[in-house]
Formats: structure tokens, sequence, C-alpha cells
């Protein structure tokens, strides 16, 4: 269920080849280019990283489509899905496990609606989980966009999520 | 160039310095590690392997070794020997960091040992064990391994992965497909595939070198899985029995079965790489299908047999036959998969027992027309150069072979080469994976390639690129050539071949102009009408441009079979004895007289085809065919089966009941590579052992002892105490093996010519003189395909082989593996035609031409060029010589597989 709403959302969002041509023609791919900042272009333009522009940024850059993957995955700012307009991360680490961090999980998964790596239907919020995000002195941790929030329990965790609500609403 | 003067600088400029209070002095430049291997100290290393040839990731710190005045430990693996340092490998603080290197990756690591199908052969365990790390210090909650298998052999298990990049360096930089990275990072960081692709469409070859190289149990080949542990393995290195590159494989068998097939760092041409074929492909070997005992045909059917019963009936039989309607009515086929032994002792039983040169095999069916070509242009029907030479060429010219699929270890070295910037210019009508490396993709129409070669040697002649001083000093016949390529200008190549013109004139510049440009060639270039005149335009193309009797240059052509290059050699042809000496020659025929004991026949005999003709028109009596399948090898294949019915005796030696054994009078069970002693020699003209790692099925027998006890059974004694006794025979019969014994091979392979026990063997041909004295132009005029599309038959097809299959599929589709990629032959066709005939992609389609039909499925691709299509010959259901013409080049007797004219409607 969850994922078909993902699938549609990609599917309504997901750019067509003649908009990925149009753009890596517009940014002038080729095997000189720089990946990190092509990648960053193209997600500014789309939201995220669609599969088919990261094989025709291969095809052309002539890097291996292996290492766009490993490259796109190994920086969090890269996304291979569309997502929503808040991107939310909660650390599973070990430091902030054991001080109750599955707990904010569940509590956000809960009041979302939705599973990790999946968005909201209003689009407003996805969720990530990562395994640790660097300041486990302040766990259990949530990241929404860029800001921190640390010493989350589940009610901290979901007045965070009033906020953003509140402010886009 | 500048780089080899650059290394000799260094060669020159030596360091020395103290390890472990020993004295050692390497060339600058050398790791402390290699430094200290000189001087036998081992130190541990995990995510290095000086073995493999990869350079260092330095990411295990294993390796630390303490440098007196350094501020920290540094990893020997890569950190360069200096004059003067001094280097301790061993202290307790070295110790204990070793120790807790190996405690951290256990930590995460699932303790299973137990079952771990690589312990035993596992450096995270021997260095565990070495360093007495009992049980991880840090070991939070026990981790379950993880294995992942996708796709039928390879299986990735992300919690025994010490992320050394070992696999990712052999893939990019080895096997160069780069179907795997790292991925994510920090906990999460894995080696995968882009995410969501299957394997099979990633780029992977499943070539498995990732599994020879993974230092722990993270990858692994699932057949494997329970069938032995490392310690109860037999290992044997052999010769693969697939390709003309001639890799060494090591054989790890258990219980007379082979287990597993793997390469052994740094040996053999192959220098331990494998392609999917040599690494997956075994099963046949161990197959239930092998015959284990004669059969002889009684009442119709094929019944078991005694061996005394079989070699009766034949020997009878022949002898009958040749009493009756003399030695010519007997013919044979050598085969390019047995051993140069075997064939040898075939060709000789053929000549000196039955008394006719009717020998022939499937090497008519690939090269024959370069034997023929280059032995008229250079004197030696053989390539030109060796793989190693690869390394050295500046410009690479690949036309008419599909290297990446069908000989992938000199595959991967051309996009090696084309990574490190030599510019590569590939010949093929269709899309090859090669032509994405290509600086020049010429789309010739198929068959135009002495037009092609004539525009290229146009454009060199009239831009003034030829190597005057050479064609001076070492050749002939230019002037006659030089008029015969004026005609052939760009523009008028262009017509002919469809290739634009100002390609043809960046390609002849590329070729022209680079110090050393090697050619290679396969059966695009051979299987032609005009065969022999494709490749003497290859010889004219080198010749003009000096580019012979040097490094990295030079005619290469692939050979198609493990040892067509040696069966040749043997004399497994009508008009020549071993060592190409000619059997119209009255000295050597004396020669061979003499020691064989026997009167021999002056005049050639029948060629492949012209023993199928013969034999259709009942002059050939009996035919006797050792490891060879000419029901799906050989074109025409209606004419074919119905050739072979008319014999008197069908006589058929092979390991399997292949499509023709089916229709033979007698069929004899066979040894396979794997359970016998001999030689192989491969593309490059080098001599390889063939090593004994399993005993014989059953009842089956090697080839050799075969034809000797029938030898004897007819009268004629001949016996050898084995192979060795045997290459005995052929060195003193053959120059070019004369100095080859298998005491020298057990040192090392060796190229001929070998001329003599001294002799170190020959790695490049015509150095300095050709064999024939001068190398000879040849004045070659362009002549289209004997069949051409018309209305009835619109479509130009061409057939050859793919990666993961070989030859008639008798033993690559008995591979678990190898099936399991491709299960079922397809044939490819552009979107244009495919379009206006209503054909999509995976439809089933009829395509037939004037001699037969099949049914099979399409891929709709841009890989071939519209009006054109391409089909693989492996497959029985779906045989494409039931399509092809016996049209033959008039020199060689080559047929055209690459051109018949056929129709294609979908099937509904
Ligand atoms: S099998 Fe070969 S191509 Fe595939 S991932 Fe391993 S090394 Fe790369
Ligand atoms: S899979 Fe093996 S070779 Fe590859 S990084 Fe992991 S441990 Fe190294
Ligand atoms: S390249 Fe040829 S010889 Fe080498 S492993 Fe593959 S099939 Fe065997
Ligand atoms: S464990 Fe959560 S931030 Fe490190
Ligand atoms: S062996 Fe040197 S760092 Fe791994």
């Amino acid at each position: 269920m969850a994922e078909t709403i993902a699938a549609q959302q990609a599917a309504a969002q997901a750019p067509s080849e003649a908009d990925i041509e149009a753009l890596l023609d517009e940014l002038n791919v080729s095997s000189e280019s720089n990946l990190i900042s092509v990648l960053q272009d193209v997600q500014a333009r789309f939201g995220y990283l669609p599969a088919p522009a990261l094989e025709e940024i291969s095809r052309r850059t002539k890097i291996r489509l292996s290492r766009v993957y490993g490259v796109v995955s190994f920086y969090a700012q890269f996304y291979t899905e569309p997502h929503g307009r808040h991107m939310i991360r909660c650390c599973r680490g070990t430091a902030c496990y054991v001080r109750g961090g599955q707990r904010v999980i569940d509590a956000v998964k809960a009041e979302l609606g939705v599973e990790e790596e999946q968005t909201t239907q209003d689009m407003m919020f996805t969720l990530q989980t990562v395994a640790c995000l660097g300041a486990c002195a302040l766990g259990p941790l949530m990241v929404v966009d860029s800001t921190y929030h640390g010493n989350m329990d589940p009610r901290k965790a979901l007045r965070v999520l009033q906020m953003y609500q509140e402010d886009s609403g | 160039m500048q780089s080899e003067m650059t290394t000799d600088r260094i060669m020159a400029d030596e360091v020395s310095l103290s390890i472990d209070d020993t004295e050692v002095t390497v060339p600058a430049g050398t790791t402390v590690f290699l430094a200290a291997e000189r001087v036998g100290i081992d130190i541990p290393h995990l995510c290095y392997e000086p073995d493999l040839g990869l350079p260092p990731s330095s990411s295990c710190r294993l390796c630390l070794v303490e440098v007196e005045g350094a501020r920290t430990l540094v990893p020997s693996c890569s950190y360069a020997a200096s004059a003067g340092i001094v280097v301790r490998t061993d202290t307790d603080e070295i110790r204990e960091i070793r120790r807790m290197v190996i405690e951290l990756l256990l930590s995460n690591h699932p303790h299973d040992c137990l079952t771990c199908e690589k312990s035993g052969d596992c450096d995270l365990q021997k260095y565990a064990y070495e360093l007495g790390v009992k049980a991880p210090e840090y070991a939070g909650e026990l981790i379950p391994p993880q294995p992942v298998q996708d796709g039928p052999a390879i299986s990735y298990d992300r919690t025994k992965c010490i992320l050394c990049g070992r696999c990712v360096e052999v893939c990019h930089n080895v096997e160069v497909t780069g179907a795997i990275d790292f991925q994510e990072r920090g906990f999460d960081t894995h080696i995968g595939l882009p995410p969501g692709l299957p394997r099979d469409q990633s780029g992977c070859t499943e070539c498995g070198n990732c599994i020879d190289v993974c230092p722990t149990g993270a990858l692994s080949f699932v057949g494997a899985e329970g069938k032995g542990r490392t310690w109860e393995l037999g290992r044997v290195a052999t010769i693969c029995p697939y390709c003309g590159v001639g890799c060494t494989i090591v054989l790890n068998t258990r219980d007379n079965r082979v287990v597993k097939v793997t390469g052994q760092p740094g040996l053999g041409i192959n220098h331990g790489w494998l392609c999917v074929k040599g690494r997956f492909g075994f099963d046949f070997i161990n197959h239930e299908g092998r015959l284990t005992g004669p059969l002889i045909r009684r009442d119709g059917e094929l019944v078991p047999a005694s061996w005394d019963e079989a070699l009766d009936f034949v020997a009878e039989h022949l002898t009958q036959i040749k009493q009756e309607f003399g030695p010519d009515s007997i013919a044979a086929l050598a085969s390019a998969k047995c051993t140069n032994e075997e064939n040898y002792i075939m060709q000789k039983f053929m000549r000196a027992v039955i008394g006719t040169n009717n020998v022939d095999h499937c090497a008519r069916l690939c090269h024959a027309s370069t034997v023929a070509g280059l032995a008229q242009a250079f004197g030696s029907g053989a390539m030109t150069n060796s793989i190693e030479d690869l390394d050295q060429a500046t410009t690479i010219f690949v036309i008419g072979s599909n290297t990446t699929e069908c000989h992938p270890i000199i595959g991967a070295a051309i996009k090696r080469a084309a990574q490190r910037g030599v510019p590569l210019i590939v010949a093929d009508p269709r899309t090859i994976e090669l032509t994405e490396y290509a600086a020049v993709h010429l789309r010739q129409r198929h068959g135009t390639d002495v037009a092609l070669v004539n525009g290229l040697m146009n454009v060199i002649l009239s831009e003034g690129l030829e190597d005057e001083q050479f064609i001076a000093e070492r050749t002939e016949g230019f002037a006659e050539f030089r008029a015969s390529v004026e005609p052939y200008t760009p523009e008028l190549a262009e017509r002919i071949t469809g290739v634009a013109a100002e390609d043809i004139i960046r390609a002849a510049r590329l070729y022209a102009q680079a110090p050393a440009a090697a050619i290679i060639y396969s059966m695009g270039i051979t299987q032609h009408t005009t065969g022999t005149d494709n490749v003497l335009s290859l010889a004219n193309l080198a010749l003009l441009t000096g580019n012979l009797g040097k490094r990295g240059a030079g005619v290469n052509p692939l050979r198609g079979q493990n040892n067509v290059q040696g069966a040749c050699d043997m004399g497994g042809l009508p008009n020549v004895f071993p060592g190409y000496q000619k059997v119209d020659d009255d000295e050597a025929r004396a020669k061979f007289e003499v020691v064989w004991g026997s009167s021999l026949p002056a005049s050639s005999g029948l060629t492949v085809v012209e023993m199928i003709n013969a034999a259709a028109k009942g002059a050939v009596k009996a035919l006797y065919v050792m490891g060879e399948n000419p029901m799906l090898s050989d074109p025409h294949q209606s004419h074919v089966e119905e050739a072979l019915k008319k014999l008197g005796l069908l006589i058929v030696q092979d390991i399997f009941l292949t499509e023709t054994a089916q229709l033979a009078d007698v069929v004899l069970p066979a040894t396979s590579f794997a359970e016998k002693e001999g030689t192989f020699t491969n593309t490059e003209r080098r001599v390889q052992r063939v090593r004994k790692a399993l005993e014989p099925p059953g009842e089956a027998r090697g080839d050799w002892q075969i034809i000797c006890e029938l030898a004897r059974r007819m009268g004629s004694e001949m016996s050898y105490s084995g192979a060795a006794a045997i290459q005995d025979e052929i060195a003193f019969l053959t120059p070019s093996y004369k100095g080859i014994t298998y005491d020298r091979l057990e040192q090392g392979s060796l190229q001929w010519p070998c001329p003599d026990r001294d002799h170190p063997g020959t790695p490049i041909l015509h150095v300095g003189r050709f064999t024939r004295g001068l190398g000879k132009f040849h004045a070659v005029e362009f002549i289209p395909a004997q069949e051409l599309p018309d209305d009835d038959y619109p479509f130009a097809l061409s057939t050859g082989r793919i990666l993961q299959h070989f030859h008639t599929g008798t033993m690559s589709r008995r591979s678990e593996v190898l099936g399991a990629l491709v299960s079922v032959g397809v044939i490819e066709i552009n979107p244009q035609d495919a379009e206006r005939l209503g054909i999509a992609d995976g439809q089933p389609v009829r395509v037939s031409s004037r001699r037969g039909e099949i049914e099979i499925n399409a891929v709709v691709t841009d890989r071939v060029t519209p009006g054109t299509l391409f089909l693989a010959f492996h497959y029985r259901e779906a045989p494409a010589n039931r399509l092809t013409i016996a049209a033959l080049d008039p020199v060689a007797k080559i047929p055209e597989f690459k051109v018949c004219a056929v129709k294609i409607e979908p099937v509904w």
C-alpha cells in the first residue's frame, strides 16, 4: 500500500527522458564534468536523482554506474527517490539506541504513517534512519533538514514534527 | 617510450635500508613491504596481496611498521623505501595494534568459520590465529551471516566483507567492467552493484575474478558450497578447454569431481584471471551424460559393447573399406579440442595406417583463410606477436573480432589499453562492447572488409604515411600492390562499405602514425568466401606501415578453440604434415616415411566441406570423427545430415553423445581434458601442459590410446609410453617444435618456433627477416559476398558467438552457471526493421534461408544495423547452420558463415 503510493508519487514526479537529456545538455555534462556538482545540479532541478538520470550521467561522464551510485549513496544530501519537503533523519546508532532511539523512530512512524525511506502522502515529510549521525552525546537524535534535535523522546519528537507542520500550514 | 626510460633510471637508482636489523638494497620506489619480502620477512597483510598485482588500498592497517624517526606507524604496503631508513616490523606495540585491527574486524563479523566456505583459505582467520585473537573484546551482539546471491554463481555477504576494495579494483581495472563499487558509508558501507539492477544488466560479466581476490568469505561461488573444504580439495593447474587464449586454470577436485575452478594469482598468460566460461563452465566434466562405454549400432539402435567388440568392429570395417574402395574412401576429422599428441596420432594413423591425406578439422571453419593468407604473405600462418605485446601497442586495430565475448581475457587487455589512453579502432558491422572504448568505430557492411582496408591503405599512401624503409628493405610486390589500391579512395570505400570517408581517413592516420600498431582479427575476417583476401589485406596493411617484427605490432588472428592452433601445427590438415611440412614435398615425405615406416600419399586430401560433399556423393565411405560435431558446426545442416547418413561407416569418438554421434555406427568414449596429460597450443603459438586431475568416467579412454589400439588391430604397431613420448616424436619430426620437451614445459610454456633445446621460444615472428624471406604484398580486389540479400531473402544474416557459450554448446550448455546465464538463443534485429515487420522484443520469429528455417526469439537492438541480423550458433534447438551457406573461399575452402541471405517473420 505505502509502496504503491510512493510509486505513484514517483511516477507523478518523474521527469521524462527528454527532460533529463535537456538538462544534461544544458549542464554540458561530459567526461570532463565534476560528478558531484552534476549530481547537485540535477537534484536541484528534479528534487531527487531519478535512476534514468543517473544512467545518462554515467554514460556521458564515462563514470561507471556502480561508481555513480557509490557517490550518490555516500553523501546524505543525495536522494534517489522523490522526497517530502522536510527530510527527517532519525538515528538508530548504538548510543542513541540505548537511550531509547527506537521508540522515537516508532513514534514518528506511527504519527506520519510511513515506514523508513517513505514519504507522507501530502509530500510533507520523508523519513530516513541513519546508522550514526556523529553527535552521540545528544542522543537520541533526530535531524530535520539540517537542524539537530537532541535528547528526543517520543513526545518531544511529535512536538518537533508539529512545529514543521504548523510552519508550512 | 618515455615511461620506459623513467623506469630505467629508477631501476638504476637503488636504496639501502634496514629492516629488522637486516640490510636490504632495493630499487627506489619499492615499498617497504616488498623490500621486507626480499629478505624473507612476511609482514601481515590483509587488504593488500602482492601476488595479485593490484595496487594497495592501504585500508586495513594490518601491515603497519615502525620507521625510526617517523611520528606514526606507517602502512608498509604503500610506504616507499628510502635510503637509510630503519624499519621494525614486529615490535610489541605493532603486535598489539595488529591484534586490535583483527579484533575490530571480528567484532562485527559473524563467527561461523565452522561452516564458512572460506575456512582454511581465509586471511582474516589466518591472522586471528597467528596473532592469537581468541574472542573479540568488543563482541557485541552475535551477527548472523547475510549472504545475498544474485545471479547463478556469486554470493556476497556484507558481514564478512572487510572493505579491502580488492574486488572493486579487479572489476574496474583488470576485468574493466566496473560493475561493482563501494556503496553507502559508515557502518552501512558495502560492495554492491548499482542498486536495483540485476547482475546480468549491470555490466557484470560473471568472470568471478572478484571471488578469487576476496581475502575472506565475503564473495563466494555458490556452486561449491558444501562440496569440500579447502584442505580436502586436490588442486591441479591445467589449461582451459574453451577458447584459444589458453588460460591457466586450477581444477579443485574432490572424490573425482571438479568442485570449482580458480585462477592462480600471477600464473599463466592470464595471470590468474579467468572469464565466465573458464571459471564456471566445468560441469560437463562430471556430467551424467558422459559416455562411459563404447556403443555399436545394432538393428538401428546404438547399444553398449565391450572395447574389444567395438575396436574389432572398427578395425575390420576400416580394413575392408580400404581394400575394397581404396584409402581415399576413408576420411577423418581431427579435433581442435584434443591435445597436440592426440592430433598427431590421428593424422599419423590416417596417413601411415590408412594411407590417405583425408584429415582435416574445424580450423577449416574458422581460420583456414588465416593459415593460407598469412603463409602467403609472411611464410607462417600464425599470430605474429604475443598477447603480452598488447601492453606495448600504441594503437590497436580490432577488426571482425568481438574480443570481449569470444576471447575475454584478451578483450580485457584491450580495454585496459584503451583505459590507459591507447587509441582503439574497431571495425565491426555490429556495436560490440569494444566499440564503447573505440576512438573510431568503422561500421562496415557485411563482407566489405577488403574495400575498407584498401581504403585505409589508399589514405596512408596518399598522405605519405607508409614506412618506406621497411617496404624497401623487407618486402616485395609493392608496385603492383600500390596500383591496386589506387582506385580505393575514401569516397569509393565509403560507397562500398557504408563507412564515412572521414572516419576511414581518421582511422588510417591513427593506425599509420602509431609507433607500434597491433591488428587483432578473428572470424569476422576469415569466415567469408573472400576470407583469404581479407587476411591478405590486413597483411598488406601491416607491411605497408612496417608493423611487423616488433613489439606491440603485428597481425594477430585470435584462434577460436583451445587447441585449434595445435591441431593445425600437428598436421590435422589435408595438405601438410606436422609443422606445415607439405605432403607433396618429396623430402619431407621421405623423412616421415622413414620414421613412420610406411609409404605415404603425396596428394592433398579432402577438406571438411569437401569430405561432406564426397560422402554425399558416395566417394567417401567411412568417416572417423574425433571430438567434433559437424552436425552443428558445419554449414548447411540438412546437407551434412544427409551425407553422414549415407556413409558406410561413421565412427565418432567423443565425450558426449553429440548430434553427430547419434548418427554413428560406432561410438567410442573418450576422456575429457581434465582426465589426460598432454599439451595445447594457444592462439599465440604457446605450447602449454594439460594435466590430469581426474580418473576418466567408466571405461572412457584417451584418444591417442584408442587410435593406437585400432592401429594395432589393423596390423600397424603404434605404441607410446605416454604423452611425453609422443611429444618426443613430434619434436624429432617438426622443426618448430624441436626444442620442446615435457621437462622444459614443466618449467613454463614455450612459444614456437623453438628450434632447439636451449632456444627460449619465439614471442614475436618475423623479427629482422620473414619466415619466407621477404614479406609479400598482394594486390587484392573487393569481391562481394556470395549470397547477398534480395527481394525474397532481404536480410544479411551473420553468425557468431556469445560470451557465455562455446561452439556447439556440447560443453558450455551442460554448465549450470552458463546455462542459467543464457538458456536460449536469440536473434538480433534492428528496431527499424522490427517495427516495420511487427516484431516485438522477445517475440518468437521464423528465420529462413534457401536451405532451411529455424524458430527463435528476437531481440530488438541497435547493436545490429538495419537490414542485418545476428545469430549465435551454439543452439541445437535453433541451429544457425540450418540457414548458412556452404559457399567456400576458393583458396582456404572456408565457408562463408558471416553472410547469407535470409528472411524473418513473426510467429504468432
Ligand atoms: S564477476 Fe567480474 S565483472 Fe562481475 S563483479 Fe566480479 S569482477 Fe566484476
Ligand atoms: S568483498 Fe572481499 S574483496 Fe571485496 S571489499 Fe569485501 S573483503 Fe574485500
Ligand atoms: S578467456 Fe578463453 S581460455 Fe581464458 S578462461 Fe575464458 S574461455 Fe578459457
Ligand atoms: S549513535 Fe546516534 S548519533 Fe551516534
Ligand atoms: S595490507 Fe597494508 S594497509 Fe592493508
